[in-house]
């Protein structure tokens, strides 16, 4: 394997119209067709911004929350917009967060964290990524595991003495867990 | 004397209270730039003219203002206040001819647009300005590039200002060198260059059921084509190393909702960019400067913007904007999940809503044409509500995955018609009715509508919204 070439055979090569093959900047342990611009992220830059959670658990940080916890963080950091029975205040841009199951197949379906979404793992992923609005990114994970459990208590998905933590979280069913199909189109076939 | 606006009453529409919303939202953004239009032609001759937005008469008044204002030497504060957006308010002379002009260069060497247009972004009227979007004025647009203070905007956590110095991009996940790259860093690698639109899916939401909007812009103004430059994203792929099962990967971009997508390996090894300029400059901060994912061809919300991070996974993310947004609700109540191509669709620009044909006579019928898929194929026009149809001439280059103009000669003879385009693509697909459509898909979704679009144009000359009628 050529691992470094001398400054005028890539030269020459470039001249000779062959695809770029460029030397390292990182030396021995560089492929011959990498040009290895940037750097190594060290773990602790990627910690940082690592913060998604996924459905199976993984990125889900250590900690946990209760419902109780979480109806105090609710009354103080989310009602505002999200409205004290979380109902939804229209005029704060905040959508219902709960209700509208059985709407889905009607003519005026009701979308909301209890009727529509299909994974637990996307409330504690949003609400760490982009909530409160007015502040986002402030909570602690405690505090959003804890809003998480108050929203799925009140959604009538857990009951008011569960925990979630990065064990149980993935755990929970939402009520529309198989209501996703893949994308079939173009479903409208006219061809000519 | 101001003519009222009349729009659909939708308070008993079957639709969720988050499209309600939308829908109102939409009304009132084109309801307000209408009214300002309006009033700024109250006793303007000009308003018979066939455009929504011509010379306003209140201009003329302040520049006689203006002008004696240079002459105080007070000019430019009260210039600028007054200007269009993206333009400065300078005295008119009588004759150009007779007096020097302005001084080169004087601009800062950063030119403006002529101070007599107006055209501009129209925002939807959402709670929060900082979750919100904007529409682009595609009546008055011409060729196929959308200028880049004009490309609609969508944000869900307000435009945030980053110092490229500051910025980085970090490749990490199921790879075998995790990277991090500042913006110089990106620039030493082989770029590219690529003319190409975007689109939101939620263009076009407002008209599933009935005709809503007045204007193209309301109902096609979610679409913009720039030129992007970048670093095709397969090269980075390769730079750090992809793991075997590694089969999505989660762009997230550094603004006040992190906001966040999966996309398909596939698509990011086969035509994916990571974009530091566009139109022959850095990005727009709107349009995520100082670094954006294009995915070409993809719904508008999968171009990931102010790009900080893309981690490597062999599962999507299921993030929020995959999962509760961009679906597209059935009737049984199923949704389809990752509908990411953007269909063949087109409209006609001109004449379009709101517009009024001063008589009858000679009229260049034109408009854009585009898909996700390719390059478009060809446009029909009809101009007797689809009984006929007759091929459009296209404007070369015919771009994949890019708007396309088109024109059609139309001698107006004067009385009622029912004007529409519908185009295909070079897979053979056609531009179905949104009939088609909502018969597949129900009425419960918002996103994805690619129907075709009509306008009627009345005796009086006057241009309407007249989609489903053809």
């Amino acid at each position: 394997m050529l691992k470094k070439r001398s400054t005028p055979q890539v030269f020459l090569a470039l001249l000779a119209g062959v695809s770029i093959v460029a030397v390292s900047a990182l030396g021995n342990d560089a492929r011959a067709d990498e040009l290895g611009f940037g750097t190594t992220p060290t773990k602790e830059e990627i910690a940082k911004i690592d913060i998604d959670a996924m459905p199976d658990g993984r990125g889900l940080p250590e900690g946990s929350g209760t419902v109780a916890k979480g109806k105090e963080v609710f009354a103080e950091k989310c009602a505002a917009c999200h409205g004290e029975n979380l109902e939804g205040i229209k005029e704060a841009g905040g959508d219902k967060l709960i209700g509208g199951r059985g709407t889905l197949n009607t003519a005026k379906p009701v979308k909301t964290i209890e009727s529509y979404w299909p994974y637990a793992s996307t409330v504690f992923d949003y609400v760490k990524r982009a909530m409160p609005f007015n502040e986002p990114g402030s909570l602690t994970d405690e505090e959003i595991y804890s809003v998480t459990a108050y929203i799925l208590n009140r959604a009538n998905i857990i009951k008011e003495d569960e925990v979630m933590n990065a064990e149980t979280l993935p755990k929970v069913e939402m009520p529309n867990k198989d209501g996703f199909i893949p994308d079939p189109r173009p479903d409208v076939r006219h061809y000519r | 004397m101001t003519t009222e606006l009349n729009y659909p009453d939708i308070s008993d529409w079957d639709v969720d209270d988050g499209t309600r919303r939308q829908i109102e939202g939409m009304i009132e953004a084109e309801k307000r730039a209408l009214e300002a239009q309006r009033a700024e032609l109250e006793d303007c001759e000009c308003k018979e003219g066939m455009f929504p937005n011509p010379q306003p008469t209140r201009r003329s008044f302040f520049l006689a203002t203006a002008a004696a204002a240079a002459a105080a030497g007070t000019l430019p504060q009260l210039a600028r206040a007054e200007a269009p957006a993206g333009a400065i308010e300078f005295p008119v002379p009588e004759d150009p001819t007779k007096v020097q002009g302005r001084l080169t260069n004087d601009d800062g060497g950063y030119g403006t647009r002529s101070q007599f247009e107006t055209e501009a972004r129209w925002r939807f009227g959402t709670a929060t300005k900082e979750s919100s979007w904007t529409m682009t004025p595609l009546a008055s647009g011409l060729g196929i590039i959308t200028p880049s203070g004009l490309h609609f905007e969508r944000h869900h956590g307000g435009i945030p200002t980053i110092n490229p110095a500051n910025h980085s991009l970090i490749v990490h996940g199921m790879c075998d060198k995790p990277k991090k790259y500042t913006m110089a860093d990106l620039k030493r690698f082989p770029s590219v260059s690529r003319t190409m639109f975007i689109e939101c899916s939620g263009n076009g939401l407002t008209e599933f059921k009935q005709p809503t909007l007045k204007t193209v812009q309301g109902t096609h103004g979610l679409t913009s084509t720039s030129e992007w430059t970048g670093v095709p994203l397969s090269t980075i792929l390769s730079e750090v190393g992809i793991k075997d099962g590694a089969a999505w990967i989660l762009a997230e971009g550094a603004d006040a909702a992190v906001m966040t997508r999966s996309v398909p390996m596939d698509k990011a090894w086969s035509d994916a960019i990571i974009a530091y300029g566009q139109n022959g400059e850095a990005l727009r901060p709107e349009q995520g400067y100082p670094l954006r994912l294009l995915l070409p061809g993809y719904e508008g919300n999968t171009h990931i913007k102010w790009l900080r991070r893309l981690e490597i996974s062999d599962k999507p993310f299921m993030t929020r904007e995959e999962t509760s947004k961009y679906t597209d609700l059935l009737a049984d109540g199923k949704a389809r999940q990752f509908s990411m191509t953007m269909e063949a669709k087109s409209v006609i620009t001109f004449p379009s809503g709101d517009m009024k044909l001063p008589g009858p006579g000679f009229y260049e019928i034109t408009g854009l044409a585009w898909s996700g898929r390719g390059a478009i194929r060809d446009v029909e026009v009809t101009v007797d509500g689809g009984k006929t149809w007759n091929l459009a001439s296209l404007q070369g280059p015919v771009l994949p995955i890019c708007h396309t103009r088109f024109r059609f000669p139309w001698v107006w003879d004067g009385k009622p018609a029912l004007i529409a385009c519908r185009c295909s693509d070079e897979t053979g697909y056609v531009q179905p009715t949104i009939a088609d459509i909502t018969a597949v898909r129900g009425l419960n979704s918002v996103y994805h509508l690619n129907g075709i679009m009509a306008w009627a144009i009345g005796a009086d000359g006057s241009v309407t919204n007249a989609a489903h009628q053809v």
